[in-house]
């Protein structure tokens, strides 16, 4: 078709709205496989004053299909058993869901590791370093995922460590992950740490000042969750069918699977 | 017809050589379906709009008028499914008016194949086309590249398939309206729950000789939930750095201001 046309540049690369050009300017064409698939979903941590929630939706995907409705994204890590009864640390990912997999076994079994040879569990900030040397060593074939890990620091605050896929760590407040990250993450910067919200009639101009972060309680927190959720639902569709919450205190770990929209 | 305007064609083509991505065109990533009934025939579509991942829009609608007796639905580009069928709409209306007669299911199906066959798939229009006329029921199908079928159940979009093993083991020779009508929303439905490009309504249309009844929202599977808190913020919560306050009055020199009555129209669709 392109080769009748009058136009020069038709007889080049033609281009559509779809898709980048497949072939370099020089004509030349790779051709490779590609090992990684982007499975969707989304998933979100806050820390509190004596907890942390971890959640994560449920929805595997692949391009436009639903590969499962019930697929966890948050693990229960470093228990003695495969109950994970006295785990002590969770561990959300989402991005390569066999790179997810691959990940929390490989973390896990470090954890069940030490516990043998220490006779005590690993502490969340030894745990949350371990994790950055597992994906830093894969610096050049990374594992596929956006790790968030969640626990209870050594004073029995809550803590979250947010990870890139080669290893880049750090302690937050609150952090989402994944598909509708960009969806969420305003509205946690807005409301865990009431970011561009100031005291009415504090001040005029550059003297008004910032609303005091403070703690939020626990139940408030798992309605912000909720809400996000629903949210990122709304207007993203690789995000559905169910919210997993893991909510871990000084008593242990307490689990939640609530509905959401399965269109 | 007024033809499109290709002045930037050969800059966004070395543009595109030098690899710069194009614009993304907000699509459709639809269900649409259509089935004949004794007496009539009903076309049926979702409602979500997708750009990429992202949910553009939660309630649009998908089902085109032609013409009084014949509609259509479309999936593919949004665009190209809303000026194509306008257009074909719009000659149609000339045609008859110089014929003196109702205009035809095929006379529609076969200005839409010229018309996109001669853009070679380049308009992104997806048709399933619908009518009665003088000559009878009739259901078609168009493709962006201008190829045609006619049958008595039809799907089209990326929930084609799933909508399709729905009429594929539900449908049956001679059924009613009724049957007709949950076939259709079953078969929409399969789309929205199985399709991730499909979501939220079923809007449904219904057309026989004498009437065409449009059925905005036939089915509402996909309510959003309430928010479990209350977002508003307290007067006064936003910064407020500089102030300038232009009277309507000041405004009034530099464009015509005009003082509505009511909002009329289809209002947004917002959370409260």
């Amino acid at each position: 078709m392109a080769m009748f046309s009058q136009n020069p540049i038709m007889n080049g690369p033609n281009y559509s709205f779809a898709e980048a050009p497949k072939a370099a300017m020089d004509g030349l064409r790779e051709h490779r496989f590609n090992p990684y698939t982007d499975n969707g979903g989304s998933t979100l941590a806050i820390a509190g004053d004596g907890f942390a929630i971890m959640a994560g939706d449920t929805r595997l995907t692949s391009g436009y299909s639903i590969n499962t409705r019930y697929a966890p994204k948050v693990f229960k890590i470093g228990g003695t058993t495969s109950s994970q009864d006295d785990a002590n640390i969770l561990l959300s990912v989402v991005g390569f869901a066999a790179d997810g997999e691959a990940l929390q076994e490989r973390l896990d079994s470090v954890c069940k590791m030490y516990r043998y040879r220490h006779g005590k569990p690993m502490s969340v900030n030894a745990c949350a370093k371990r994790l950055s040397t597992i994906l830093y060593q894969k610096r050049f074939f990374p594992y596929y995922v956006y790790a968030i890990l969640g626990g209870l620091d050594e004073e029995g605050k809550g803590a979250v460590y947010s990870y890139d896929p080669v290893g880049s760590y750090e302690r937050e407040q609150c952090r989402a992950g994944g598909a509708a990250a960009s969806l969420i993450m305003p509205f946690l910067d807005n409301q865990v740490n009431f970011k561009n919200q100031y005291v009415p009639g504090s001040g005029i101009g550059h003297e008004l000042q910032e609303r005091d972060r403070v703690p939020l309680p626990r139940d408030e927190v798992e309605i912000l969750v909720k809400d996000a959720f629903d949210s990122a639902v709304e207007r993203h569709i690789e995000v559905g069918d169910g919210l997993q919450m893991m909510i871990i205190t000084k008593d242990g770990i307490e689990e939640k699977v609530l509905p959401l929209k399965k269109d | 017809m007024p033809g499109f305007d290709f002045s930037n064609y050969n800059r966004n083509a070395a543009l595109h050589a030098r690899g710069v991505p194009l614009p993304k065109a907000t699509s459709t990533g639809t269900t649409i379906v259509g089935c004949i009934y004794d007496g009539g025939v009903v076309i049926a579509a979702d409602t979500r709009a997708t750009s990429g991942p992202i949910v553009a829009d939660k309630n649009c609608e998908k089902l085109h008028y032609i013409a009084p007796q014949i509609w259509c639905a479309g999936a593919g580009t949004a665009a190209d499914t809303e000026f194509t069928t306008a257009l074909i709409s719009s000659q149609l209306e000339l045609h008859s008016l110089s014929t003196g007669r109702k205009p035809r299911v095929v006379t529609c199906m076969t200005l839409l194949k010229q018309h996109l066959f001669r853009y070679q798939g380049h308009i992104g229009a997806y048709l399933v086309v619908a009518g009665v006329d003088p000559t009878g029921t009739h259901l078609f199908t168009v493709h962006a590249h201008g190829s045609t079928d006619k049958l008595p159940y039809v799907t089209m979009g990326s929930g084609s398939l799933a909508a399709m093993s729905v009429f594929e083991t539900q449908w049956k020779p001679s059924c009613t309206k009724e049957d007709a009508m949950e076939l259709c929303s079953q078969a929409i439905q399969a789309g929205i729950f199985n399709d991730l490009g499909s979501g939220s309504n079923v809007d449904l249309a219904i057309i026989t000789a004498d009437k065409t009844t449009l059925h905005r929202g036939f089915v509402k599977p996909n309510e959003r939930s309430q928010k479990l808190k209350n977002y508003k913020f307290p007067r006064g919560t936003t910064a407020v750095l500089n102030e300038k306050v232009i009277t309507k009055d000041e405004i009034g020199k530099y464009v015509s201001v005009h003082e509505l009555e009511s909002a009329e129209g289809e209002k947004m669709d917002v959370d409260s």
